[in-house]
Formats: C-alpha cells, sequence, structure tokens
C-alpha cells in the first residue's frame, strides 16, 4: 500500500518537475511546480514527518509561487516574445543532462552496499513537533536567530533593490 | 513507531532526489527565462531537502528536519531577493532574457 503510494508520488513529482520546464507559458511553469511542490510534501508526510509537510506546503506553495506568479504576472510575459535557444545548446543540455544523471545514479549505486540493511529502530518519537521545537530551540538555537536576521535582511534587500530610483532616470 | 523506509527503501528516494536533481540541473541549461531557471533552482533545493528528510527517518534522528527548516527559510529569502534583482533588470533592460544580460562581459 504504501509502496503504490510512492510510486504514484514519485511519478507525479518527476511528471510535473519535466512539465515544468518544458512548458511554454511561464504561468503554466508556475501551477506545474505548485503540484510538484505538493506532491514533494506528500513524500514527507509519508515518511512521517507531518509538521514539516505543512511547513512546505505554506512556504512553497504558499510564498514563494505567489512571488513567482505575482513577478511574472508584473512583467507581462508573453509566449510569443519568448525567443528559443539555438539548437545546438538544447542538444547540449540534454547531453549534460545525460551525463550528470549517469554519473549521480552510478554513484548512488555504488553506495548502495554499504547502508543495506541498516535501518535505526529506536522506536522513540524524534519527529514530533515537541521533539522538533526542543531541537530547534536548544541545540540550534544560534542558527535560528540568525535565520530570523537573514529574513529581515532580506525583506530589506527586496524592497531597497526593486524601490524606483527618482533621482536618477 | 514503524520506519517507513523499510517498507520502501532509502535508495528508492536516493534516486528520487538524483532524478529530481538532474531535472534542475536540465532545466538551467535548457531554459533562458530567468523566472523558469529560479524555478529549476527551486527543484534542486527540493530534491536535496527529500534527502535530508529520508536520511532523518532513516537514522531516526532529528536534526535533519531541522536543517530542512533552515534551507527552507534560505530559499525563501533567496528567491525573495532573486525576483527583486529580476525586476530591476526587466525594468532597465526591458526583458529577463538572460542571453540580453551581456553588461558585464568583459
Amino acid at each position: 500500500m504504501i509502496e503504490i503510494l510512492f510510486y504514484i508520488l514519485s511519478t507525479l513529482t518527476i511528471g510535473s518537475a519535466v512539465l515544468t520546464i518544458l512548458s511554454k507559458n511561464p504561468i503554466h511553469s508556475a501551477i506545474w511546480l505548485v503540484v510538484s511542490f505538493f506532491s514533494i510534501a506528500g513524500h514527507y508526510i509519508l515518511l512521517n514527518a507531518q509538521f514539516l509537510g505543512m511547513v512546505h506546503i505554506m512556504v512553497y506553495s504558499g510564498a514563494i509561487m505567489i512571488l513567482m506568479l505575482f513577478t511574472i504576472m508584473l512583467m507581462n510575459l508573453n509566449v510569443t516574445n519568448e525567443i528559443q535557444k539555438p539548437f545546438v545548446t538544447k542538444i547540449v543540455a540534454t547531453i549534460s543532462f545525460c551525463l550528470v544523471g549517469v554519473l549521480l545514479l552510478s554513484i548512488a549505486m555504488r553506495a548502495n552496499q554499504s547502508f543495506e540493511l541498516n535501518y535505526a529502530q529506536t522506536g522513540e518519537d524524534f519527529q514530533s513537533v515537541h521533539v522538533l521545537g526542543k531541537i530547534l530551540l536548544d541545540e540550534y538555537v544560534v542558527p535560528f536567530e540568525m535565520v530570523a536576521i537573514l529574513l529581515l535582511l532580506s525583506m530589506i534587500g527586496a524592497v531597497l533593490i526593486s524601490k524606483k530610483d527618482k533621482k536618477v532616470a | 513507531m514503524v520506519n517507513v523506509l523499510e517498507i520502501i527503501g532509502i535508495d528508492s528516494y536516493i534516486y528520487l532526489s538524483v532524478i529530481l536533481f538532474c531535472i534542475g540541473v536540465f532545466g538551467i541549461l535548457y531554459r533562458r527565462n530567468a523566472i523558469i531557471m529560479f524555478m529549476c533552482i527551486e527543484i534542486m533545493l527540493n530534491s536535496a531537502n527529500m534527502l535530508l528528510v529520508a536520511f532523518s527517518t532513516y537514522h531516526q534522528d532529528a536534526s535533519g528536519q531541522v536543517f530542512v527548516f533552515f534551507t527552507m527559510a534560505v530559499a525563501a529569502a533567496e528567491v525573495a531577493v532573486g525576483l527583486a534583482i529580476l525586476v530591476a533588470i526587466f525594468r532597465n533592460i526591458g526583458s529577463i532574457d538572460i542571453d540580453n544580460l551581456k553588461n558585464l562581459k568583459g
């Protein structure tokens, strides 16, 4: 049952990721990317990381996709003014895709023997909100504060960059 | 608590993440629309995140999920600044085709 669910979710993830790249219209790409993000959230929930799945849906499908869709609509991109890359570039892209894929897959297959049947089975709760919050605010409290500063600075930076220049045209 | 990975197998998740990462690399090389390239970066970040969560379940250790939180925060910050830069570029040049961005070319 869980295996079938995993294969359905994986097909959805990979298919929508491919369609994100191959769609001509940027808005269609964004919508396929939302489908991909939702299926990845499904993977998280399948792995018993429910809180992470919810956070993923909120951050990616909520915040980031709204930002991207808003930018696409602000720029008023049409399908017609998108110029295709030259044919050689596409062939090179496909070849390098195959090369990277074969390399990484062969590395993963070679490394496969080392972690066979070593599944930890502590039996204790390790991924509920309770435990995650304790670890986040105890062991990792300094990175947590740094992330808060980073988000504040990125917000200030985004406002500063996209502000209109009034003095120099 | 049952370890779900005993049913699925950690190698399935490794292969899925590798394929997703390769799709992201392919998209970066294949498209010239800067927004689509941003989406491909998101796909690659997500593949890494998924592997972190899978190995967190594999070792029954919550630290992997904490790293995923930090990655998500960094991704959100990166997208906010990146899209602001894209808007500024679009205002100056009138397109976000990356082949038009050759002002820095020596």
